[in-house]
């Protein structure tokens, strides 16, 4: 069987700032990132859609010792964001100072844009990753 | 299924820049365990060995089939288990199914792992693909990052102030590090102060540098044998009564369900239940502490706090020698050190050795311990828990 949305085409989307994920005919989930089945039902009566982008932050960190050819990143933000239609995403947060933010993080309003991290030597290719900033 | 007893244990000092090489390591920890087990190198039928990242430490795969030979056991099958940190529990838990099953009678199991040849940039890199790599890793996560962000997660969802949480925190690695003092295996010999930990640079907040475990070398295996075979060969064989084992997703696949990880909960309710023991019965427990926050919530996922009172209960003095349930009494991953690939075969010796009662002379034994669990954690979420039992 088939992926409905593959990690090439979800990336190629997320390059255009639209986030796609799939939609759970049987539960009405949506799961994003894609899988293969859903992430709740484990169904595979699944349909791609385009999410909003918009949700709250539910967590944090600021990385400071960083993974190889990554260094000059740092400090960066890693959040997880839990999107208006229900799943978790992974991306960066702009458009602050890394090493003054704290708690208060957790529950602001972001949208979604995107950077593609260029790829490395293990990495099979480049990806797009989440860039979050403020909406509130 | 037959009931399946260690007979045998070995464990290499843990450290910075060993002058051994992963198989050496390893084939050092299993002679000492195949010796104890009054046992000859042609005894052993099946050989698991855990390791998580030889190909970058040392450019080797199939390095199982090197130690076989290394160690005389010639031609026997040589598996590799790798499950990030939780390889060779993973690796025991196999070769217990296996002598359980009736098709050997004698395995060997352990695990090895060189990670500080790599340095910390590459060993930053290669422990975080132990995430997603498509989806997770492009952001740039590694492994502190992951239970930094449990932290704070925990912190809001507990309503506790991370003021509050970390001095928590803090205290667990001061603990580990009082115990590791103690353990002549251990890399890390030294007392460390709250204080210390909160002023220690920050690696990925809220985590500084002494909530981390360190990078390490080292090695540790056990003979795993049938009963009839184990009664004839010591006194002291130490049963296998439960195991589980379970996988997780990636981390926002996890997501509700977080910071509790749903596959400890799955996992370790397998391994009670085979053993018909619950929480309660654990008299002595060495649990994934690769940063102090991984212990709070593993302690909670184990089933021996509440969810949101772990911290207390550290602070409180109650996961020490004496209290409620003494934890990482060898100091743990923190103190003792972490060579991924040989963990959860050290915390299994560690658990040994406590019901066996021969850690009086370190002065870190727990009185009258009958029954020991061990936990691993491995990436973001495979877990594997062994509960063993002295007879």
């Amino acid at each position: 069987m088939e992926y409905k949305l593959t990690f090439r085409e979800y990336n190629k989307s997320l390059k255009t700032d639209k986030l796609l994920g799939l939609k759970c005919n049987n539960c009405h989930t949506i799961t994003c990132p894609p899988k293969m089945t859903c992430q709740e039902c484990a169904s595979t009566d699944l349909e791609v859609t385009e999410l909003s982008g918009e949700g709250k932050i539910v967590t944090y960190t600021v990385i400071y010792v960083a993974p190889e050819g990554r260094e000059n990143e740092t400090p960066y933000a890693v959040v997880l964001v839990e999107l208006k239609e229900g799943p978790w995403i992974m991306g960066n947060l702009i458009d602050i100072d890394p090493a003054r933010v704290g708690m208060e993080l957790i529950g602001r309003q972001v949208k979604l844009g995107h950077k593609v991290f260029p790829g490395d030597k293990y990495s099979d290719g480049d990806a797009a990753r989440p860039l979050f900033s403020f909406a509130d | 299924m037959r009931r399946v007893a260690i007979v045998g244990v070995g464990h290499t000092d843990f450290m910075f820049d060993s002058p051994k090489t992963e198989v050496e390591m390893f084939a050092e920890a299993a002679m000492d365990a195949i010796n104890e087990s009054n046992l000859k190198p042609k005894d052993i039928q099946a050989i698991n060995c855990g390791n998580g990242l030889g190909d970058f430490s040392e450019g080797q795969i199939m390095m199982q089939s090197y130690i076989a030979d290394d160690l005389g056991c010639f031609n026997v099958p040589a598996t590799r288990f790798e499950g990030a940190c939780a390889s060779a529990t993973i690796g025991i838990r196999d070769a217990a199914m296996w002598v359980a099953s009736g098709y050997y009678d004698i395995v060997l199991a352990g695990g090895t792992e060189k990670a500080t040849a790599m340095g910390t940039p590459l060993a930053t890199r290669t422990f975080a693909m132990g995430h997603d790599s498509r989806y997770e890793s492009p952001a740039g996560m590694t492994f502190p990052g992951f239970f930094g962000m449990l932290a704070h997660l925990y912190s809001s969802r507990y309503n506790i102030s991370l003021e509050k949480l970390k001095e928590q925190m803090a205290m667990v690695s001061v603990q580990s590090h009082e115990y590791g003092v103690r353990n002549p295996h251990a890399q890390f010999k030294k007392e460390i102060s709250v204080e210390k930990v909160l002023s220690g640079f920050m690696v990925a907040s809220p985590l500084q540098l002494l909530d981390c475990c360190p990078f390490s070398d080292g090695a540790a295996a056990v003979v795993v044998a049938s009963e009839e075979v184990a009664k004839k060969l010591t006194n002291k064989p130490v049963y296998i009564v439960g195991t589980g084992q379970a996988s997780s997703g990636k981390m926002s696949a996890q997501y509700k369900y977080l910071p509790r990880i749903r596959a400890r909960e799955v996992s370790v309710k397998q391994a009670y239940d085979m053993a018909g023991l619950g929480p309660e019965d654990i008299d002595v427990c060495e649990l994934h502490d690769c940063f102090s926050i991984a212990s709070i919530i593993a302690a909670e996922g184990l089933g021996l706090a509440e969810y949101g009172k772990a911290g207390d209960l550290w602070e409180k003095g109650e996961m020490r020698i004496g209290g409620k349930i003494p934890i990482n009494i060898s100091g743990g991953l923190k103190s003792k050190g972490h060579p991924i690939g040989a963990t959860g075969a050290s915390q299994t010796y560690e658990i040994v050795k406590q019901l066996r009662g021969e850690l009086v002379d370190q002065g870190r034994q727990v009185d009258g311990a009958r029954v020991g669990l061990v936990d691993t954690l491995g990436g973001d979420g495979i877990i594997c828990n062994l509960i063993l039992k002295a007879d």
